[in-house]
């Protein structure tokens, strides 16, 4: 190929400059061990290693650039990726789902306790995409929610005497109270300031709660907070009287009380989900899209900005507050390091991977993220290098997460999918 | 708001005044825009137009003066309101002069956001609509026939579905006077609508406007375009350097020497606007 022959020197030079860039980077970093020795700290030199990563890279490089240029032409290549995950996002939903009702059928303990984690990061994953993907207010605090949530549960069943039942909305209450209280004074603030003020709040509430030692217990937490009934059965594990197992006359056993969380944080999310899609399809729904859209045309349409926004600044909270409830009667023990800013990073990402706005998405990227690094456990420290490996694909690939259109809200005919360029993804 | 008079005109601008530091952008200005006329407001570039839309929409707070809207729901001090109340009670819809659509959102979605206070007039009416109660669902009927009227009155219904970032400018115009009036407007002010149409798109926005008027909604309209501004005007107000330099109808106005001078420049110092003109 006469295009192919041009261009070869080229190329070999690209990867040349790459595979300098890599020596430049990794002669010190991977050339350089650091072992304790009898009296100090000594260097143990690993040319090897070095040869080998320059040589990946100088290769990975050229195997690139030959693909680009033998790359049949035509559709570019995120575009039909694009298209492929269209087609499939309408079989891979009802799978997923059908999939997570029946896990605990044939999943043991650790596939399940697996599953409760990756279903309370997608419920969070699934509130914070009302503030941040429907209302495009820049969330970073989001973990101070899930604090609120779980530390009134925490509280309210260890000093009322409360059950899990009529905690859970209690905890949700407070939660979007607090989001209302922080709402009002950041609303005037747009974008990075947003961002900011909304860390700041979540770091707050974190220490508040590490000092107010006679109330929360300080650094030491909060343990033995109950867990959840059905219908006033609990799931012991030694059975007894009033117990599932005892009810229903069947074995005692651990698993069912796994099994039971499970279809609790399920139903939970589900909840979250229910109430988003319902919401994206109603008014105020559409009036947290406009606002994400445009702010300054909303006031000129009459609707009150200030209340959108702490609307959905409190129904973010309120799923949170539920998440973090959920979180202290699985855990029984909760403690502020449960509630730091990673979680709300961790969170944010989950949004951003699966598409500001995409409820399926999101989900995706709560299954890719926390399943993901959690399957990869074994690997230990490669497992960061491999997470931000992904991150740098994703970017490259898909800046505007997994599923990145957005589907309208009503139609009068039929209804196509908006392209992700047109879609606004807020300032705050 | 106070009792209804019934001779008052439907905006009365007395001496409005806007300054941003030592900028006075609007001086002392006055004028009235009268119930069912198209009022429009011509100038050259940096006059104060958009300034005084900004007053009368509730984005800007004037430095003084007074904006009074009178109509069927009484009267409103447009001076004191929040832009939302503005738009909500006092019934003043606008559109902007770089165009303010939400772009991601299909053209229906659109007229629907504008409806936003008749279908859900609180919170807890819009939480309760979560669980199909307050009778949300014959609102969005009546909500999606009014947009229906809309789209076949700006020539969009077959494009209702299509995200409005995607359509071309002429319709994308069209579909932001179809949006504010989705409100249910007594005044709807129009920033530049004409500016980037082409000669038949200007008439097709006459036909609509004159559409719009005789449909009970008054028209305050800022435009370039003298064509489309002498046709379907029936009030002018010409402003220079955020002063009125004159005021009444198009042929008054045509002839005014000040307006020639403010628009073509009023060539040696030592003539004056009055020599031009002659």
């Amino acid at each position: 190929m006469s295009r192919g022959a041009t261009a070869l020197p080229a190329i070999l030079r690209d990867a040349g400059l790459s595979a300098l860039v890599a020596f430049g980077l990794f002669a010190v970093m991977i050339g350089l061990k650091t072992d304790a020795g009898p009296t100090s700290l000594v260097l143990t030199p690993r040319p090897w290693a070095v040869v080998l990563a320059v040589a990946a890279v100088f290769f990975g490089r050229l195997a690139m650039l030959l693909w680009r240029l033998w790359r049949p032409a035509g559709v570019p290549a995120p575009r039909r990726i694009t298209a492929g995950f269209a087609r499939a996002g309408r079989y891979i939903a009802p799978v997923v789902l059908a999939v997570a009702l029946t896990l605990p059928l044939y999943a043991g303990r650790y596939w399940l306790d697996l599953g409760i984690l990756v279903l309370t990061y997608v419920m969070l994953g699934w509130g914070l995409n009302i503030v941040v993907g429907l209302a495009g207010l820049l969330d970073l605090g989001y973990v101070a929610f899930y604090a609120v949530g779980a530390y009134s549960y925490a509280l309210l069943a260890q000093d009322l005497g409360l059950g899990f039942w009529t905690c859970l909305p209690l905890a949700g209450i407070l939660a979007a109270c607090w989001g209302v209280m922080l709402g009002f004074p950041v609303l005037r603030l747009r974008g990075d300031y947003l961002a900011i003020v909304t860390l700041a709040f979540g770091e707050i509430i974190r220490v508040v709660i590490l000092n107010w030692t006679t109330l929360t217990g300080g650094p030491n937490g909060i343990s033995g907070i109950p867990r959840p009934t059905l219908f006033g059965l609990t799931f012991s594990a030694g059975g007894g009287p009033g117990s599932f197992a005892d009810f229903f006359g069947i074995e005692p056993n651990l698993t069912q009380r796994v099994a039971f969380l499970y279809y609790v944080i399920l139903g939970l999310a589900l909840l979250t989900n229910w109430v988003s899609l319902r919401l994206r399809r109603l008014p105020l729904g559409r009036a947290w899209e406009a606002l994400r859209e445009d702010e300054i045309a909303c006031r000129s349409l009459g609707i009150n900005v200030t209340i959108t926004k702490l609307t959905a600044f409190a129904m973010g909270a309120m799923f949170g507050g539920f998440a973090g409830a959920f979180f202290a009667t699985r855990q029984a023990f909760i403690s502020p390091e449960s509630f730091t800013f990673i979680e709300s990073a961790m969170v944010l990402a989950i949004v951003v991977l699966g598409g500001l706005g995409s409820q399926l998405g999101v989900a995706m990227a709560a299954l890719i993220m926390i399943g993901g690094s959690e399957m990869f456990r074994e690997l230990a420290e490669y497992r960061m290098l491999i997470f931000g490996l992904a991150l740098v694909m994703m970017m490259v690939l898909r800046p505007r997460g997994l599923v990145s259109g957005r589907t309208p809200s009503v139609s009068l005919g039929e209804r196509h999918e908006i392209a992700p360029d047109l879609v606004a993804q807020g300032r705050g | 708001m106070d009792a209804v008079t019934t001779d008052a005109p439907l905006l009365a601008v007395r001496d409005l005044t806007m300054r941003f530091g030592g900028l006075t952008a609007v001086d002392m200005l006055s004028f009235e825009a009268h119930a069912g006329d198209i009022t429009a407001v011509i100038g050259p570039n940096g006059a104060g137009k958009t300034t005084v839309f900004n007053c009368i929409t509730g984005f800007y707070r004037p430095t003084s003066g007074g904006l009074n809207l009178t109509q069927a729901g009484g009267r409103f001090a447009l001076e004191r309101m929040p832009g939302h109340r503005i738009a909500r009670h006092a019934k003043v819809a606008r559109t902007f002069q770089n165009i303010r659509l939400f772009a991601g959102m299909t053209v229906l979605e659109n007229l629907l956001v504008a409806q936003h206070n008749t279908l859900m007039p609180d919170v807890a009416r819009g939480l309760l609509a979560v669980f199909g109660l307050g009778g949300y669902r014959a609102h969005e009927r009546a909500a999606v026939e009014l947009a229906r009227f809309w789209l076949d009155a700006i020539d969009l219904t077959a494009r209702a579905d299509d995200a409005a970032g995607a359509l071309p400018y002429g319709a994308q115009r069209r579909l932001e006077i179809a949006r504010a009036m989705c409100t249910g407007p007594v005044l709807l002010c129009l920033d530049e609508p004409a500016a980037g149409l082409n000669p038949r798109e200007s008439d097709e926005l006459s036909a609509l406007l004159l559409r719009i008027r005789d449909g009970g909604c008054s028209i305050l309209l800022i435009e370039h375009d003298m064509g489309v501004v002498m046709r379907i005007s029936d009030h002018i107000v010409v402003l220079d350097h955020g002063k009125k330099i004159s005021d009444g109808t198009a042929e008054q106005v045509r002839n005014d020497p000040n307006v020639i001078a403010a628009y073509l420049g009023e060539g040696d110092e030592d003539e004056t606007p009055a020599e031009v003109a002659q």
